[in-house]
C-alpha cells in the first residue's frame, strides 16, 4: 500500500474537497476560510476580472445562497451568483470584503463604540428577523469588519446547531431556534465586548434582558434590542431599565454635560465679577 | 451525476458482514481489513505500548472476529461511527489480554497483514502526540486514503496518475505545472487537465470507500467530515 506522509495527506485532504470549477468564469485562488458546513475560497472572477469569494456547501444546502440573496441588506454581504458544480456541491460567489472577522481582530476599545458595533449587528439580525430567516449562530467570527468600516453578518441559515456560549438555552437543550435565539448571541457578543469596561448599569440590564435564560424575559426580537441601544446611546431610558427619580436627574445631568459645563462657567464668571468689583 | 459526492451504488461493508453468503461476506472482509489493520495494529503499537507480535496476534484477531457471522451485531450506527466502535471493542480485547498476559490465539486461515511494512512506517512517522482517538482517526484517514491513492493507480490511465503522484502525493510540496511539463514531456495545459481529472477521480473513489465502510446515511456524512474536516 502507499505510505502518504502527513504532509501528502493535508494535500489528499484539501484536493478531495477542493472544488472543480474548470470550464467555468471562476478561478481559485485559496482556502480563506472553514466552517463545519461549508469552506470559502478567494477566486477571480474571469469574466468582470475582480476579486470574489466563493462558498462551497454540501449538497442539501442550495437553500443558504438564495436565503442570503433574498437579504439585501448593508449588513448582509451581497451574492453575485449561486449554482450546482459538478459533483452535486452547491455554491455561491459573493463580494470578497478584505478585513477580519470580529474574534480576529477583537473587541472595540470604549463603551461607546461596543454599543455601536452591536447595534451595527443587530441591525441586519432584525432585517432578516422582519423577513422570516433567523441566523442560528451569530458569534464573533462570523462578524466581518471591512477595512472600510464595514460591519458585516455572515453565515446565514445553514447551522445546524449553534456555537456553544453562544446558544440560547432553548436552542442548546431543545432545539427550538427563533428570533430570540438570535437576540441571545446578540447579548452574549456585547457582553464580551465590554467585559473589561465599567458598564453602567442600564448597559448591564440591557445585556441581561438580552441574555435573560427565560425567552420571556428576553426582548421580543433584535429590533427591540437595536432600539434600546439606540436610546441607550441617545441617554434616553431604556426598557430593559426601570429607573427611579435618582437615576432619571442622574442620566438628565449625564445628557446635558455640554449645557451645564456652560452653565457652571458662566456662574463662575459672575462670581469673579462681583468679587472684582467688589474690590 | 459525473464525479457525485454521494456515491450510493455500493453496498455497505458493515451490512454485507451481518449477510449470510460467505462469499459476500469475505469481499467485506477484504475491504475492512485493507483499511483498518493498519490503523490497528498502529495504535496497539503507539497508544497501547503492545511488543510487535502481540500487535500482530491482536490485530488478527480482532480481523477474525469481524469476520464471524454474528460478531458485529451489537454493532449500532445510531449510537457510534463503526470506527469508533471497532476502537472500543479492540480496547477491551488489548485490556483483557493484558489482563491475562497471554498470547492470542491466532484462528485457522487467518489472513497474514504485511507487518514489516506497518513497523517501517511507524519508524518514519515517529511518536503521537495526540490523544488515543484522534490518533487512530489520523491512521484511519491516511489508510482510508491510502487505499483510495491505489484504487486510483488501478483505475487511472498511467500518464495521469504519474502526474497526480508527483504533484499531490510528494512528501513535500513545491513542484510546479512546469517543472511537470518538462519531466513529462508534455504542456503545462495537460498537466492541469490530468492533474484535475485524477483529482476528480481521487475523490470520488474516497467517498466511495466511506459509503462502503459506513452503516446509514448519517455513519456516512459523520465518517466524511472527519475524514475531510468539513461536511460533503
Amino acid at each position: 500500500m502507499t505510505w502518504l506522509s502527513d504532509q501528502a495527506v493535508d494535500r489528499l485532504r484539501d484536493v478531495a474537497v477542493r472544488p472543480d470549477f474548470e470550464g467555468s468564469r471562476y478561478t481559485i485562488i485559496r482556502e480563506i476560510g472553514r466552517g463545519g458546513v461549508g469552506i470559502v475560497y478567494e477566486a477571480i472572477d474571469q469574466e468582470l476580472q475582480r476579486r470574489v469569494a466563493i462558498k462551497v456547501l454540501p449538497a442539501d444546502s442550495r437553500r443558504e445562497g438564495q436565503l442570503i440573496a433574498g437579504l439585501e441588506h448593508p449588513g448582509i454581504i451581497p451574492i453575485h451568483d449561486a449554482g450546482l458544480l459538478g459533483d452535486g456541491r452547491a455554491f455561491y460567489v459573493m463580494k470578497l470584503v478584505p478585513g477580519s472577522t470580529l474574534s480576529e481582530k477583537g473587541p472595540p476599545h470604549t463603551i461607546a463604540e461596543a454599543v455601536r458595533l452591536s447595534l451595527r449587528i443587530s441591525e441586519p439580525v432584525a432585517f432578516a428577523h422582519a423577513r422570516g430567516v433567523v441566523h442560528r449562530d451569530l458569534k464573533p467570527s462570523n462578524v466581518m469588519l471591512g477595512e472600510f468600516g464595514e460591519v458585516l453578518v455572515m453565515d446565514w441559515g445553514v447551522a445546524v446547531a449553534g456555537t456553544p456560549g453562544y446558544m440560547a438555552p432553548e436552542q442548546e437543550h431543545e432545539g427550538i431556534v427563533t428570533p430570540q435565539s438570535d437576540v441571545f448571541a446578540l447579548g452574549v457578543m456585547l457582553r464580551q465586548m465590554v467585559a473589561n469596561e465599567r458598564a453602567s448599569r442600564r448597559l448591564r440590564a440591557i445585556i441581561a434582558k438580552a441574555t435573560a435564560q427565560n425567552v420571556d424575559d428576553r426582548y421580543a426580537s433584535a429590533h427591540d434590542f437595536s432600539e434600546d441601544l439606540v436610546r441607550f446611546l441617545d441617554d434616553q431610558p431604556v426598557a430593559a431599565y426601570p429607573e427611579n427619580a435618582a437615576d432619571a436627574v442622574l442620566r438628565w445631568l449625564s445628557r446635558n454635560r455640554p449645557l451645564l459645563a456652560v452653565i457652571a462657567a458662566y456662574l463662575v464668571m459672575r462670581v469673579v465679577v462681583v468679587l472684582v468689583w467688589q474690590r | 451525476m459525473p464525479g457525485s459526492l454521494f456515491p450510493t451504488t455500493r453496498r455497505s461493508v458493515i451490512e454485507a458482514l451481518r449477510s449470510g453468503d460467505t462469499e459476500e461476506r469475505a469481499r467485506a472482509y477484504d475491504t475492512l481489513a485493507a483499511i483498518y489493520w493498519r490503523p490497528l495494529y498502529k495504535y496497539a503499537r503507539i497508544v497501547h505500548a503492545c511488543r510487535a507480535e502481540d500487535a500482530e496476534d491482536l490485530t488478527q484477531s480482532l480481523m477474525l472476529q469481524a469476520f464471524e457471522r454474528g460478531a458485529l451485531e451489537t454493532y449500532d450506527p445510531r449510537r457510534a461511527s463503526f470506527r469508533t466502535f471497532l476502537r472500543v471493542v479492540f480496547d477491551r480485547l488489548i485490556v483483557n489480554h493484558q489482563k491475562h498476559t497471554a498470547r492470542v490465539k491466532r484462528g485457522g486461515g487467518a489472513q497474514h497483514f504485511d507487518f514489516a511494512s506497518a513497523e517501517v512506517e511507524l519508524n518514519r512517522e515517529g511518536g503521537r502526540g495526540e490523544n488515543p482517538e484522534e490518533y487512530f482517526q489520523r491512521q484511519w484517514a491516511k489508510s482510508l486514503l491510502a487505499t483510495a491513492v491505489d484504487r486510483c493507480r488501478e483505475t487511472l490511465d498511467p500518464p495521469s496518475f504519474a502526474i497526480f503522484e508527483s504533484y499531490d502525493l510528494a512528501p513535500e510540496a513545491g513542484v510546479t505545472y512546469a517543472q511537470l511539463a518538462r519531466a513529462y514531456g508534455v504542456t503545462e495545459i495537460t498537466v492541469t487537465n490530468r492533474l484535475a481529472a485524477a483529482r476528480r477521480r481521487f475523490r470520488e473513489i474516497a467517498l466511495e470507500l466511506v459509503r462502503e465502510i459506513t452503516a446509514s446515511d448519517e455513519e456516512f456524512r459523520r465518517e466524511a467530515r472527519a475524514l475531510f474536516g468539513v461536511e460533503v
